[in-house]
């Protein structure tokens, strides 16, 4: 099944339009389309449902800018999925975008501005390319200012469209023009009330149609004061789409929450909008130099929160992420009603049930809901003893809407994802029963049976994880047990749930969530009795499509492993004298200064890690999450300087190098050990090799290869867990974020030194942090169980010549996930022309000469090697 | 009969029963071990265009027209109502690889749509209860407008939409010509070339070229159940409802047995009818397709029976037998309802977006 997503007002970004974007203009001009595109995929990964392109800048050549535009987003599947809105004032840009959408997309616009035969043209083409249309209520005589005219203009357009061109009315969006108010010019004054007005009798005499435009223009004369504008925005769109709008070129970041508006603030924006009193400008103008230079909420200045009922109060807090006042309030409403449980009951859950909305419709995101959560743990923390007391006294019950349980499975060390989900979930009033990492299908199954959970939800991050949950729901259904399992973790996917998971349990439901913000969601249907069997057989429906849609289309061809070998990478060794190491062997590091590794990191996945998409630095002004990313960067800086200040973390390294020599695709060192590696066998059709690691090797002479495995250490761990008993999961998931931050950090600073000192090939390289980021050096560091060696058993070999064990306290799960999870481990190859890749997928003669070099039968390999299988391993042939 | 008049036939037709495609003309065509010497015949001499002709299997309209009036006999006699002409890759983009000059692609359309007319008008003549119409096969190239011809370079093409355009403008402006009674846009890999197909025909019909129906037929290539060029079924319906198509659906790369869900996602959208045209399974090692005629009616007669479809054939792999299989099946099966019509406006990039009014 498509999802189609239905929506009572469409926003459209106007961040792809160089006349809306200042910085997107710039790249454009500078020619650089691929910052370009990044802007494009931000804009879509932010929620926005049609992009909004434009390229009408008088510097520029609009139809090239616009076909190049075009065509390099259509090679990209996250940003091709949603619609195009082509938008330009030349009819020869338009059509030059048109030409290149295969979808149905959006002209922006035509109008009658040169004559009804132009416009009828132009409509007639946009209707052979099919696309739906904006219309400018714009005539030979110009814009359309009153109510009357737009009326006049869009009636008459609506009729040459539909009787003579034979546009269907849907796919006709009228934009009336909002124009400016509050300029000082009387007869302005009413042009908001004229497009609403407009809006409403066009959209009653032209059925069909869609109402649109551009919101920014409405507050134009109080440019430079972003919350007066913002006001007016929403404002205006606060009566304009009861009346009728139902698209507009708005950016989430220049509207505010209609009643979080200050009163007064409101009612003049109001009055100047509806143009309902003579001196509404004045008056407006009058405070709006109040406002100036607010940028953003004034949340933390602003007390006049303070001055709201306790339950407004409490509600505030919660929304907000304020602890200062909670211990006060939730004891004044305490002391206002009969039972302490009425305060969780009442205020305090009404208050995660807005924070549960506002998340819910994207209004909040992840670091402050979970802040929210603090603030709830604390107020409960607070009536505890009360109702600790009432419960002697009466020996009343517990109440919950369910208890669910979550474990991170055998073999996997990883709970940051795991946590969150699970803190969202106790905000919305589940009983969560974490049982934390690595834990055995047998303990969750009888926990399960024991605890009588009404959920049970699995998470993993490696590889192998994707089967010990495979294992995991093949003992549910042994066992006969039907609590609905959910799966999530960065691994897996509805696909994986669908052909892997869902298959081998009929007992009981198997429901992928995607991220943490479904979680409630899909538990509360879970949980509802009415809700579950439609949602269940929707969601057994879906999968069952899947498979079939999955076991469709015959799979990529690819080469037979000997044409791959020998397409691979031939390097001249004849004319290359591999660098020598300063040492051979292993050696162990400690005493990393903090302060140093910290200068290492890379920020944008730390900010993923919850939830915020968005590459670093760029996040903290992004419209939409910018300001939970602010938020969540102030409070992170802060624990970072105490983190090393005070010095939590406790980093280790080791880093070693051998002799070796690649002999086909293995690279074998003089001391016995080998380590295997895969070839790419995807039939390339440019001259590009199909690489193995093994190529980056000399096969004979002088050469080496080095490994290494670095952590943080156990210390965050243990920290996580001081935060996490005082209730604080916010500063326990973000010390063991910072953990994963600095474990990649000190890879990333490690192989700089051994870059410049340790192996000393490269002893002048100067690269700043943002060009080691996009790996400008030279040499790679591959992990395994990365796209460059996808198979995690190698990791055994590593660690059997580091011995990261003994010296620094890494170990290796059953599942080859490293143990603190805050490590990191890989070879290093030092040739000028090595290169990360991805093995991609690999056919069977690869995985039988894997399995016969590695020494295991091939069913060991397929099932080691999975993910990567080009064919099916279970097909009958 | 005008084609007016078979056109309204047409039309009634579908309402009364399912209507049958014919099958595959390469696996016949196969099947006659041809020579380059038949490829050629008297017109193509080596001199004049060189390299390889054997294969190109449009051409034979021109050069051994017997052999094309033979199949069109054979999928009527098996049961067809409607046989396309063997014009497939009949463009002077697909044909630029023969190497083949503008009016040699034209005369292949031109003549095909000929002999294609004189079989169908033959075959009315004998069963006038049974009318057989002729549609115009309209191929996807080998360029593609949404696909990048270098890896290096996402934005490169390798041909431009006004190329498509007017490769497609001539191919319809023959087909037209030689009697067509509609259009099948078929085994469309790219959205975009089909959509440039489309504005060709719209605007030779606005220019006063006489109006025929135009059956879309895209191919799931993908097992994720998109089409090569990446959109989803409904994704796809989206892009090409502005063509008010008599049919919609899907052919090729699948056999039907996995072909059903898209044509029931499909079958859910469309307002207008519903076609499909499977491959006889999916290919074995040796590149042939086994599938039985029963295997293959078994199939599409359930899709028949559950109300998916309007128009069913058979794409690769099939034959006279598999066609007369799939008449047999779903003779006396009452043929699908289309969907109501939405009037929403439905955009679509490689996902649908439907915003409602």
């Amino acid at each position: 099944m498509t999802v189609s997503a239905s929506q009572s007002f469409v926003n459209i970004g106007e961040r792809t339009n160089v006349t809306g974007s200042a910085r997107f203009r710039k790249m454009i001009t500078e020619g650089r389309y691929a910052d370009a595109v990044e802007v494009a995929r931000q804009q879509v990964e932010s929620g926005a449902q049609v992009i909004d392109v434009n390229m009408d800048e008088g510097m520029l050549d609009g139809v090239e800018a616009m076909r190049i535009f075009l065509n390099l987003i259509v090679a990209e599947p996250d940003i091709a999925r949603v619609p195009v809105m082509i938008d330009s004032s030349k009819w020869e840009v338009i059509e030059a975008g048109l030409k290149c959408v295969q979808g149905k997309a959006i002209v922006n616009s035509i109008s009658m501005k040169e004559g009804e035969e132009t416009f009828r043209k132009q409509a007639r083409a946009c209707l052979a390319y099919g696309a739906a249309v904006v219309v400018m209520a714009f005539d030979e005589v110009g814009q359309a200012d009153t109510k009357e005219r737009k009326v006049e203009i869009c009636q008459r357009a609506f009729r040459i469209l539909t009787e003579d061109v034979g546009f269907p009315a849907e796919d006709i969006i009228f934009d009336p023009n909002v124009f400016a108010v509050a300029t000082g010019i009387e007869e302005h004054n009413n042009y908001a009330v004229d497009f609403i007005e407009a809006t409403r009798v066009i959209r009653r005499t032209c059925p069909g149609c869609h109402i649109s435009g551009g919101l920014s223009n409405v507050s134009f004369s109080f440019r430079g004061n972003e919350p007066v504008r913002r006001a007016m925005h929403s404002v205006f769109l606060y009566h304009a789409i009861p009346a009728g709008m139902d698209m507009g070129i708005v950016n989430a970041g220049q509207l505010d929450i209609y009643d979080d508006i200050k009163p007064d603030l409101r009612e003049r924006v109001e009055d100047v909008i509806l143009n309902r009193r003579e001196d509404a400008t004045e008056r407006l103008i009058e405070i709006a130099e109040g406002f100036k230079g607010q940028k953003g909420k004034t949340t933390e200045k602003d007390l006049s929160w303070r001055e709201a009922s306790v339950a407004k109060r409490l509600e505030y807090a919660l929304v907000h992420g304020i602890t200062e006042y909670i211990d006060a309030d939730t004891e004044e409403a305490r002391q206002s009603v009969e039972r302490p449980l009425h305060v969780i009951e009442g205020p305090l859950m009404d208050g995660m049930n807005v924070v549960g909305d506002l998340f819910g419709s994207g209004k909040m995101f992840l670091p402050q809901v979970v802040k929210s959560a603090r603030v709830m743990k604390q107020a409960v923390a607070w009536l505890e003893p009360y109702m600790e007391e009432e419960k002697q006294r009466l020996g009343t019950v517990d109440v919950s809407n369910g208890k669910v349980l979550m474990a991170t499975v055998k073999g996997d060390v990883h709970d940051i994802g795991k946590n969150i989900v699970g803190v969202v979930l106790a905000c919305n009033g589940y009983d969560i029963l974490d049982l934390g990492v690595m834990v055995a299908a047998e303990t969750i199954l009888d926990t399960a049976q024991k605890e009588n959970v009404d959920i049970i939800g699995l998470s993993g991050l490696i590889t192998p994880s994707l089967d010990e949950m495979v294992y995991v729901a093949s003992e549910m259904e042994r066992r006969g047990m039907k609590q609905p399992l959910l799966i999530g973790g960065a691994t897996t996917s509805p696909a994986h749930t669908a052909v892997k998971i869902d298959p081998v349990i009929r007992t009981a439901p198997v429901v992928h969530v995607s991220d943490a913000s479904r979680a409630v969601g899909v538990v509360s249907t879970l949980l509802s009795e009415d809700d579950k069997p439609n949602f269940v057989t929707q969601t057994k429906a879906r999968y069952e499509r899947m498979r079939e849609a999955r076991a469709g289309g015959p799979p990529k061809p690819r080469l037979p492993i000997a044409q791959a070998r020998d397409a691979g990478l031939k390097l001249d060794w004849e004319n290359y004298t591999p660098p020598q190491p300063t040492f051979e062997g292993v050696r162990t590091f400690e005493d990393f200064d903090l302060a140093t590794l910290a200068r290492y990191i890379d920020w944008t996945p730390y900010f993923s890690a919850w939830d915020l998409a968005g590459q670093y630095p760029k996040i903290l002004e992004d419209k939409i999450v910018g300001e939970a990313a602010t938020g969540l960067w102030n409070d992170t800086q802060g624990m970072l300087q105490q983190l090393i200040g005070e010095v939590w973390l406790k980093p280790k390294a080791v880093v070693g190098f051998w002799r070796a020599n690649s002999d086909g695709d293995d690279i074998r060192l003089d001391n016995g050990d080998v380590f295997h590696t895969l070839r790419q066998q995807m039939v390339k059709d440019n001259s590009r090799a199909n690489f193995a690691m093994s190529d980056f090797v000399a096969p004979e002479g002088d050469d080496w290869v080095g490994g290494f495995c670095v952590t943080s250490g156990p210390q965050a761990e243990e920290i996580a867990q001081t935060f996490a008993k005082k209730g604080d999961d916010y500063s326990s998931i973000m010390v063991k974020a910072l953990a994963d931050r600095f474990a990649e950090a000190m890879a990333e600073y490690m192989h700089e030194r051994v870059r410049k000192e340790l192996w000393a090939y490269a002893p002048d390289e100067d690269l700043s942090n943002a060009e080691l980021i996009k790996e400008k050096y030279q040499g790679i560091r591959p992990a395994p169980g990365y796209p460059s060696q996808p198979e995690h058993t190698e990791k055994e070999t590593l660690f059997r010549l580091l011995e990261p064990e003994e010296r620094i306290g890494v170990s290796l799960t059953s599942s080859f996930a490293m143990t603190p999870a805050a490590s990191v481990s890989g070879l290093y190859l030092a040739h000028p022309d090595s290169v990360y890749f991805a093995v991609g997928r690999i056919e069977k003669d690869q995985v039988e000469d894997y399995a016969r070099r590695k020494g295991w039968d091939v069913r060991k390999a397929e099932r080691w090697l999975a993910p990567i299988l080009n064919y099916d391993p279970f097909a009958v042939s | 009969m005008t084609r007016q008049d078979r056109i309204n036939a047409l039309k009634a037709a579908a309402k009364e029963r399912i209507l049958i495609l014919d099958g595959s003309w390469g696996v016949m065509i196969q099947r006659r071990d041809l020579e380059e010497a038949d490829y050629r015949g008297d017109r193509f001499s080596e001199s004049a265009y060189p390299g390889q002709m054997k294969g190109n299997n449009d051409i034979l309209c021109l050069t051994r027209p017997d052999i094309v009036t033979d199949l069109h006999n054979a999928y009527y006699g098996a049961g067809a109502d409607i046989s396309e002409t063997n014009t497939f890759s009949a463009t002077i983009i697909a044909q630029d690889d023969y190497r083949l000059d503008p009016q040699s692609v034209w005369d292949i359309n031109l003549e095909g749509a000929k002999l294609g007319r004189a079989t169908a008008d033959a075959w009315t003549a004998k069963t006038p209860d049974k009318p057989r119409f002729l549609a115009g096969s309209i191929g996807p190239l080998n360029k593609m407008l949404s696909m990048s011809s270098d890896v290096n370079d996402p934005g490169a093409r390798s041909v431009t939409f006004d190329e498509v355009y007017e490769a497609y403008r001539q191919q319809v402006r023959a087909l037209n010509e030689g009697g067509v009674d509609l259009y099948l846009i078929e085994t469309i890999t790219d959205t975009l070339n089909c959509k440039a197909a489309i504005k060709a025909i719209m605007d030779l019909e606005e220019e006063g070229m006489d109006r025929l129906p135009i059956w879309i037929s895209g191919t799931i290539t993908d097992r994720s159940g998109r089409t090569l060029s990446g959109q989803t079924v409904e994704a796809f319906w989206n892009s090409v409802r502005h063509a008010k198509p008599f049919a919609i659906g899907f052919n090729c790369a699948l056999g039907a047995d996995l072909m059903r869900p898209h044509i029931a996602a499909l079958s859910r959208v469309a307002d207008t009818l519903v076609a499909a045209y499977p491959n006889a399974g999916l290919p074995n090692e040796m590149g042939q397709y086994d599938e039985q005629p029963e295997e293959t009616s078994n199939s599409v007669g359930s899709w028949a029976k559950d109300g998916l479809v309007n128009i069913l054939g058979g794409c690769c792999g099939t034959t006279p037998e598999h066609i007369a299989a799939i008449a047999k099946a779903v003779d006396r099966i009452k043929p699908r309802d289309p969907a109501p019509s939405k009037h929403t406006m439905r955009l679509s990039g490689l996902e649908p977006f439907e915003v409602t009014s």
